[in-house]
């Protein structure tokens, strides 16, 4: 009887995991598809445009915000620290820095990932469920070419304008916080922030990076949409799946990258 | 094709970001100081760098000359090789000397340059010979606490010492 037992839980592991490793084939011909089949984003450029739209321009205000207060928060604790080594000036370095190569790209992939990656995911799916993406394929219209394709270019696009807007109002945050609120002299913080950040090393390292997350989000995105059980349950599912993977996605990335990156070279 | 409002909304968008990373590079960063103009390489060699690193600036009466662009060590005379690029609208004579100077009480290296009063230049691949190796915090405080301790020596002595003008 025990033995039935393990035998079933060693099957149902055993189909999880095939299962997955399954997924992941599909999502990747899925990919190689998407880039063949990209022409028509590329050419019917308004396609990609209106995706930009829905993706970047409307995730501004809460990219902005944020970036603000992360850049203010980074300023307080930041200065709380700084000052018991007395070494406040060094204020502007510490947000720069850790907002260029790190937070920027991260938060604005985190937040990218809920604000525009499910609606991508639940849009997809939604039009899987109401059948308009088989309408297509009866109208001989490719949906990866229609659908699918300009929303993955339009988040890869987006993502990287996202980040680097979320990194400029942090500094901002940070400059408004640590000069006009605690006094720190203005001169030597941008001047040791100036110092201290190089742009091929600290401010193009993070474009790469937030550019890599915009792949993987926007992949994991229209890949989930696409692939959804067409029902709501499925949909509402695809939906927290994006969030949830994308999230861990762009961590592990994150890792990877900064450890390619920054610890090359005469080992910081 | 028709220009519509979402045009300009992305438009606005796309120019924003590059306002952003233009901000990133010119004001965060120091684009302006990584140019594209002539150099010459000039190794020096030193007894210890200390902290030095590749990309440290080099500095002369505090300005900015050049970066450092390699480091090495060299196995026959047990030496640091800094070799550094130098911006070749600066011309300094033969006999400059280079010290490993430290910005503030823990800031970052860099190279100092002091020139000299010889009527030749430097030329690519040239080697300085005068230089100052990076003061070592350790070393600095053990002959501070040696000079102290031979000094509290003397002093006991003579203890009414410490009250002189």
């Amino acid at each position: 009887m025990a033995g039935a037992a393990v035998r079933g839980l060693f099957e149902r592991l055993g189909a999880a995991v095939t299962a997955r490793v399954w997924r992941l084939g599909f999502a990747s011909r899925f990919l190689v598809y998407l880039f063949l089949h990209s022409g028509t984003a590329l050419q019917r450029f308004g396609l990609t445009i209106r995706e930009i739209y829905f993706a970047g321009v409307l995730s501004l205000v809460i990219i902005l915000v944020s970036g603000l207060f992360v850049g203010m928060v980074l300023g307080l604790q930041g200065y709380h620290t700084l000052q018991r080594y007395g070494s406040s000036e060094a204020l502007g370095i510490l947000v720069a820095l850790s907002l260029v190569r790190e937070l920027g790209p991260v938060v604005a992939g985190l937040l990218f990932a809920s604000r525009a990656g499910s609606a991508i995911t639940a849009e997809i799916g939604l039009m899987k469920a109401t059948e308009q993406i088989a309408a297509m394929e009866m109208m001989a219209v490719d949906p990866i070419a229609r659908v699918v394709a300009p929303r993955f270019w339009g988040g890869v696009i987006s993502m990287p304008i996202l980040a680097a807007l979320f990194s400029a109002m942090g500094i901002y945050g940070g400059y408004l916080v640590g000069v006009k609120l605690i006094g720190v002299d203005e001169g030597a913080f941008w001047s040791q922030m100036q110092a201290a950040v190089d742009v091929r090393e600290d401010v193009l390292n993070g474009v790469i990076k937030s550019f890599v997350f915009g792949i993987a989000v926007s992949w994991i995105a229209v890949f989930e949409g696409y692939d959804a059980p067409p029902t709501a349950e499925g949909v509402s599912g695809a939906t927290t799946r994006t969030v949830v993977t994308s999230s861990l996605a762009i961590l592990a990335l994150d890792f990877m990258l900064t450890a390619l990156m920054f610890t090359g070279g005469n080992g910081l | 094709m028709n220009r519509t409002t979402l045009d300009l909304w992305v438009g606005i968008f796309v120019a924003a970001g590059f306002g952003a990373l233009l901000f990133l590079a010119l004001k965060v960063g120091n684009l302006a100081a990584f140019s594209t103009a002539q150099t010459y390489k000039v190794d020096a060699k030193f007894a210890n760098i200390g902290g030095l690193k590749v990309r440290a600036p080099i500095k002369s009466a505090g300005v900015v000359v050049g970066r450092v662009t390699e480091i090495r060590f060299d196995n026959e005379t047990f030496e640091a090789v800094v070799t550094m690029n130098l911006d070749a609208d600066y011309k300094f004579p033969r006999d400059t000397s280079a010290k490993i100077l430290t910005s503030g009480l823990l800031g970052e290296q860099y190279i100092g340059l002091e020139a000299g009063g010889d009527r030749k230049t430097l030329n690519d691949g040239d080697t300085m010979r005068l230089t100052q190796s990076a003061v070592v915090l350790e070393d600095l405080i053990s002959q501070f606490l040696y000079s102290k301790a031979a000094e509290g020596g003397s002093e006991a002595k003579a203890p009414s010492r410490e009250r002189k003008p």
